[in-house]
């Protein structure tokens, strides 16, 4: 895919580091700034989205395998509850953060961190899955012996 | 004072021209790709006119994911499909759309006649729970970006909610279209593409 397209694969190779930058900033700076754990997730999926528009989605697989988008898919998930879990084993409301530290603002901003860190890798792994898999399939339709049984499996 | 709300009133005009310009396109147009990228520009065009209402964070959503990742999926998508519109004139079809359409339209305007005017400070959501977020969050949670302590405290629960959507829409697309292509390859292609 895009053998020829020189200045854009020097430039997005140039450009990701920055991206997945500004994605982790915008992910520890949403306490101060805009931004926050989901905006976060989609700026850091739209690295590997680029990746794999330029490089093709063989070589973002080689780097992001399935295995790992789908075990921070479901990762952040289990992170998000597992926090309100904790607050409740410790003694406080589901979700209830003043418990998680000595001070209660310190709790607060440990349980939104810890809670932000699970929304961005869920949307994060989300948007790599969704188009990982209509990439795979518009790629499989190139050749469409290949679509042929589809449907016959349960 | 006066320059600037003048400014700001200019300025909302020309974006909300703007995006309806964009929306006649998209009406219009019949190639798929142009269409995809004008509904890119809308959702940049959205994205500026939350900045100016100072709703920065749903900009920055609205940027990323409205500009930025839809339109990579329904580039996607057009890979799939064909990326021209098939058109069967039908000018009964057309006439019956276009009488549901201003009919809706009137019910929408009739409706927000009820609604407190934009800004107002009397209005019923500058009085409930707004307040009390503006005003107490500072001492309760100590974060200077109120969004966040909404969005993760206050209403923790209902982020978690969105969380697990999110998280359904994935496996949902991996169940429907991820899936058949792994199986289908099954041992002949090591790991396969499809997710």
């Amino acid at each position: 895919m895009m053998q020829h397209k020189m200045i854009l694969r020097v430039v997005s190779k140039l450009l990701i580091p920055f991206i997945l930058l500004f994605a982790l900033y915008v992910q520890w700076h949403g306490d101060f700034g805009p931004g926050g754990g989901f905006q976060a997730g989609v700026i850091f999926a739209t690295a590997f989205v680029l990746y794999g528009l330029i490089y093709g989605l063989g070589s973002l697989r080689k780097v992001l395998p399935a295995w790992v988008t789908r075990l921070f898919l479901s990762l952040g998930v289990l992170v998000y509850s597992g926090v309100g879990v904790v607050c409740m084993l410790m003694g406080a409301n589901f979700l209830d953060y003043y418990i998680l530290s000595n001070t209660p603002h310190g709790g607060q901003h440990l349980g939104i961190m810890l809670v932000e860190i699970g929304v961005g890798m869920t949307v994060f792994a989300g948007i790599v899955t969704i188009f990982c898999a209509f990439a795979g399939r518009a790629a499989a339709d190139v050749n469409p012996s290949d679509t042929a049984q589809e449907e016959t499996h349960p | 004072m006066n320059i600037e709300i003048v400014t700001s009133d200019l300025l909302n005009i020309a974006t909300l021209l703007i995006m309806a310009v964009i929306a006649i396109a998209i009406a219009r147009i019949r190639n798929l790709f142009a269409v995809v990228m004008l509904s890119g520009i809308y959702s940049l065009m959205g994205a500026s006119l939350y900045v100016i209402l100072d709703a920065v964070d749903v900009a920055f959503t609205e940027a990323a994911v409205g500009a930025g990742a839809s339109t990579v999926l329904m580039i996607g998508t057009l890979a799939l499909t064909s990326s021209r519109e098939k058109v069967t004139p039908n000018t009964l079809n057309t006439i019956k759309g276009l009488a549901i359409c201003g009919l809706i339209g009137i019910a929408l305007i009739y409706g927000s006649l009820d609604m407190p005017l934009f800004g107002d400070p009397s209005g019923p959501i500058n009085h409930h729970v707004v307040p009390r977020y503006m005003n107490d969050s500072m001492a309760e949670i100590a974060i200077p970006n109120v969004v966040t302590s909404v969005l993760a405290g206050y209403r923790g629960y209902d982020t978690m909610g969105e969380t697990f959507v999110i998280f359904t829409a994935a496996v949902g697309v991996i169940t429907l279209i991820g899936r058949s292509r792994r199986r289908r390859k099954g041992g002949k292609e090591s790991g396969g593409h499809g997710s």
